[in-house]
């Protein structure tokens, strides 16, 4: 092995040094020659004989020169290098076909590589835990679009789950109402308002997440009105306390009061980018487990890990018959158990779109793939008469089809190369976007897998658009081709040939396009949606009760201030409050109609409850359709008023006017004074449920609140402006946590905005490889047909019908085009019908559209050949060979 | 083909040969191996003098010769070689084949004749 080794590496250098060795052994022969010639002259010859005869002797020596070389050196790497000098040479010489071609390459590679790492981030990489495998997400039985208060648990439901269970080898939670910003925190700096996660002491061991530094909650800090303690972020610990050593122990100002860090979570842990796609967590706090939170109703959601060996399968049997149990403690509670794996609850949903996503940029390659097949068959047909004096000087098939093939692997070398820069810097930028609202997105990057991927569609993009006119050139009649004009001959199966590339290109192209138009078009119904109130010019700004201002009163007063001070400003139009700002955080209750009667088989309805002041209706221009907003009378000790959406007043009084009517389960009862337009809270795509508004001066039980102002003010002019408003209310105001309405909507669209933005640069690229690709076939056509197209104009031809003609042509390829891709693109676009939105999959104005584009475009790519064609001279293209 | 088997022998024949030249009469140049084995073989292996640079590339590859130029008898520069040590032990092993071979061959045809 080591001799074979050894001899290798021996022949590796010597044909690094073929100079070199070729001069020694020329003069080793000659030295040799020379010798051998003065023998035979001893032998009485005269010179001349005896060097004819030494030379008959020693053998043929260009022969002999050529045998060593291979022989000490590797003749395939010689073989190689020729063709790799002879490739770059015929490229410098052809440089806008060889840039066109690794242009393409590079961006047909970069794109499959971005989007298969996005996809390996988001769907197929395990999530950052420990065994993440085994992690489950608990949740009620509620859909989506029942809300948070839907999926979620009370305490006590949650502590006998966990309890119970045998499946799970522990059961974390926490709870899901936060809210961003819910929280100040004072001391060292400016104040600013944090984001935190109350969760179960054991919530950080159930994940895996080992602390940076300190430890998490003990149960201790779970009591009610326990010990307080706070668990930093790495991202805040760094940014706010500049990464201090010191910093477990240390007591921080949270709303207010000290509150003693315990510990510090690794940097790796991002509950955010997980569980909350575009939310900031900067801590998170111990949820008190008590029978006294558990009154609180749902409140937790729950991660469950399962224990070693038992499957998904058998705790959804053990759950099955929990959960009944568990509902005997709270009957008139729905409790239902859903056990989903963990990774398919964070990026489940996804999936559809992605799956999109992946498939448009494998048709990208196909298109990339059958371009440059297309470009290098028309660069072979002109090569002919090279390849025909090639043959003639004795290549072999092999050897010629090794040259192509080596060219088309160095195009796609390079435009690899290209495609991994591209893929580096577009990994970047998505790793970095913060502005859509998709999970794990931080943990996008070109992983090794990816890297495969490149290097692997770059070989095969080079062997199929190598292999076709590679395996075309052998077809070549030597002496017609050495004779038959430059041009060289048109052998039919060869026009077929491209002519069946560039259909190809279309079809696929017209795939692209068709899906394209359809989620774009999906797109624009969505920002088009009526969401039952205006975000534009619109800012919120979280506010809660400086110290000092405390129950039902103090609220009021705080409220009522602060509400008069920023009214006051120039150029605020309009100002409110809530305590559930739309596509954000959301609870519900079941309040019913005073009179109906209710059971446990009939229960009122479940309804989604803001708490709103006076002013907010009218700053975010939710149409009041009856009765009266709240006014400032509607205060602690007044009569208990609600406001309904029009969807409840139609499910709790049908037919009736709802105005005066009482509704009941409400702390106890309250009046209806007055009905407003549905509100789009969930999301864009959803219907609103029902909904109904308390004034906040008439309860306590609300979240904290937001101050929403409509103004035509610029955002951080407003910002500066209501944080001097209020200071002589609230001098230690923060105000970082202040964002514009239309923000939050553009956000809550921002995952569809970016499959479509993807998907119609997709598009666009391979409507532009596909006109490229008919204009290249029907140049070609028209040139090589130069002759014909003589005869007809001198035997009276007009331009315009020579011009009809290549048109007509054109269309024909673009008409077989899309009788390919139209069906196909019909059948896809019904599988994607899950992400369409508003429009159905065979929606037929999409699918016109798309038809006219491409046929628009085939025309002008398909004009220019035809004017040429038109403009040529009969004498000119007849006397030309 | 025959011409391919024939020259596959040549090759393993002709590593043999030269090695032996050069362990029995010590350096010499490409020309003087030529000679020796021309004269050994009594015209039997009708080469041309050039194929043995061929085989000699190999045995340098190999290390079981070595090159270094140098000036002949008659103040002629040439490239001489010279046997090394691993050379002798491939020689010896590879002379042990051949004999090896040999017998095994010679009691082969002994067996027809004893018929």
């Amino acid at each position: 092995m080591w001799t074979a080794l050894r001899l290798f590496s021996a022949r590796v250098a010597a044909s690094f040094r073929h100079a070199e060795l070729d001069t020694d052994f020329d003069a080793e022969m000659a030295s040799h020659r020379a010798m051998l010639e003065e023998e035979l002259r001893r032998t009485g010859r005269t010179p001349e004989e005896a060097r004819r005869q030494a030379r008959l002797e020693f053998g043929p020596e260009t022969q002999l020169r050529e045998a060593h070389r291979d022989r000490r050196g590797l003749p395939w790497l010689d073989t190689l290098a020729q063709d790799l000098r002879y490739a770059i040479r015929l490229l410098r010489r052809d440089l806008g076909f060889a840039v066109f071609a690794i242009l393409i390459v590079g961006i047909g590679v970069g794109a499959s590589a971005t989007i298969y790492s996005v996809v390996s981030a988001l769907l197929l990489r395990p999530l950052p835990f420990s065994e993440p495998e085994r992690l489950t997400w608990i949740a009620n039985g509620g859909t989506v679009s029942d809300g948070l208060s839907g999926q979620t648990v009370p305490v006590g439901h949650y502590q006998a789950l966990r309890e119970r269970s045998r499946s799970f080898a522990d059961i974390g939670a926490y709870m899901a109402f936060y809210g961003a910003g819910d929280h100040t925190l004072t001391g060292s700096g400016e104040p600013e308002r944090i984001t935190t996660v109350p969760v179960s002491p054991n919530f950080f061991a159930v994940l895996g997440v080992a602390m940076r530094r300190g430890r998490g909650f003990t149960v201790e800090e779970s009591r009610w009105k326990g010990p307080p303690a706070i668990v930093l972020t790495d991202r805040l610990w760094h940014r706010r306390f500049n990464a201090d050593p010191a910093i477990v122990g240390r007591k921080i100002l949270i709303d207010g009061d000290p509150v003693p860090v315990v510990g510090v979570l690794p940097a790796s842990f991002d509950f955010g980018t997980i569980l909350a796609p575009g939310t900031t967590i900067d801590a998170f706090t111990a949820f008190p487990l008590s029978p006294e939170s558990d009154k609180w109703g749902n409140t937790l959601a729950m991660i469950g890990r399962l224990k070693t060996g038992v499957s998904l399968e058998q705790a959804r049997a053990e759950t099955g018959v929990l959960a009944p149990q568990i509902k005997k403690r709270d009957p008139d509670r729905a409790f239902d158990l859903q056990l989903t794996p963990l990774a398919e609850h964070v990026s489940g949903r996804l999936r559809p779109a992605l799956a999109v996503l992946a498939s448009a940029v494998a048709v990208v390659m196909l298109i990339v793939c059958a371009n440059l097949s297309n470009l290098f068959l028309a660069r072979a047909a002109s090569r002919q008469r090279e390849m025909a004096i090639r043959v003639a000087l004795g290549a072999g098939r092999r050897r010629l089809i090794r040259q192509m093939l080596t060219e088309s692997l160095l195009l796609a070398g390079a435009g690899s190369v290209l495609g991994l820069l591209l893929a580096v810097a577009g990994t970047r930028v998505v790793s970095h976007v913060t502005a859509f609202n998709l999970p794990l997105l931080d943990r996008v990057r070109l992983d090794g897998p990816a890297l495969l991927v490149i290097l692997a569609t770059a070989f095969v993009t080079g062997v199929v658009f190598g292999l076709a006119p590679a395996v075309q050139v052998p077809d070549v009649a030597v002496g017609g081709a050495l004779t038959e004009s430059s041009r060289g001959t048109t052998s039919t199966r060869h026009v077929w040939l491209r002519a069946s590339l560039v259909v190809s290109e279309i079809a696929f192209a017209c795939v692209l396009l068709i899906g394209a138009g359809l989620l774009t078009r999906s797109l624009l119904r969505v920002l088009d949606t009526n969401l039952g109130f205006r975000p534009d010019h619109t800012a919120a700004l979280r506010l809660t009760p400086a110290a000092g201002y405390t129950g039902q009163a103090g609220e009021n007063r705080y409220f009522g201030e602060a509400l008069r001070l920023v009214r006051a400003i120039p150029g605020v139009e309009a100002v409110g409050l809530t305590d559930a700002l739309p596509l954000g955080r959301n609870r519900s209750w079941n309040p019913g109609a005073k009179g109906r009667a209710y059971s446990r088989e009939n229960p009122p309805p479940d309804s989604f409850v803001r708490v709103i002041s006076d002013g907010y209706l009218e700053t975010m221009h939710i149409p009041l359709l009856q009765g009266r907003d709240f006014t400032e009378h509607d205060t602690d000790g007044s009569k208990k008023v609600v406001i309904i959406n029009q969807s409840m007043a139609r499910a709790l009084w049908p037919g009736e006017n709802p105005i005066g009517k009482t509704a009941i389960y409400l702390d106890p009862e309250r009046e209806v004074v007055g009905v407003v337009g549905d509100v789009r809270h969930l999301s864009l795509e959803e219907a609103s449920g029902l909904e109904f508004y308390l004034p906040s001066r008439q309860t306590t039980d609300h979240f904290p609140m937001d101050l929403v102002m409509r103004t035509a003010l610029a955002p951080e002019v407003l910002a500066s402006e209501v944080r001097r408003a209020l200071a002589p209310l609230d001098p230690s105001l923060a105000t970082n946590e202040f964002r514009t309405l239309q923000s939050v909507v553009d956000r809550a669209s921002s995952p569809r905005r970016f499959v479509v933005l993807l998907l119609a640069s997709f598009a666009g690229f391979a409507l532009l490889l596909a006109s490229l690709g008919i204009y290249a076939v029907i140049s070609y056509s028209v040139s090589q047909r130069q002759r014909e197209l003589g005869i007809r104009m001198a035997l009276g031809a007009s331009a315009g019908e020579v011009r009809r003609q290549i048109l007509g042509e054109t269309f024909r390829l673009a008409g077989l085009g899309l009788v390919v891709g139209l069906p196909v693109a019909w059948a896809l676009s019904r599988s994607m019908s899950s992400l369409l939105y508003g429009i159905d999959a065979t929606d037929p104005l999409t699918f016109a559209g798309m038809i006219a584009t491409l046929t628009a475009v085939a025309a002008v790519a398909g004009y220019l050949p035809a004017l040429r064609a038109s403009r040529t001279n009969p004498l000119v293209a007849l006397r030309a060979d | 083909m025959a011409t391919d088997e024939r020259a596959d022998i040549l090759q393993g024949t002709l590593d043999l040969m030269v090695l032996k030249t050069l362990d029995a009469m010590g350096p010499l140049h490409g020309y003087g191996i030529a000679k020796r084995i021309e004269q050994l073989s009594g015209d039997a292996l009708q080469i041309n003098q050039g194929t043995i640079y061929l085989c000699l590339v190999r045995l340098v590859q190999r290390k079981w010769i070595a090159a270094a130029w140098g000036t002949s008898d008659n103040n002629r520069r040439a490239k001489f070689y010279e046997i090394t040590k691993t050379g002798r032990k491939q020689l010896v092993a590879e002379a042990a084949h051949w004999e090896r071979i040999a017998g095994v061959i010679g009691r082969l045809l002994q067996l027809d004749t004893r018929r």
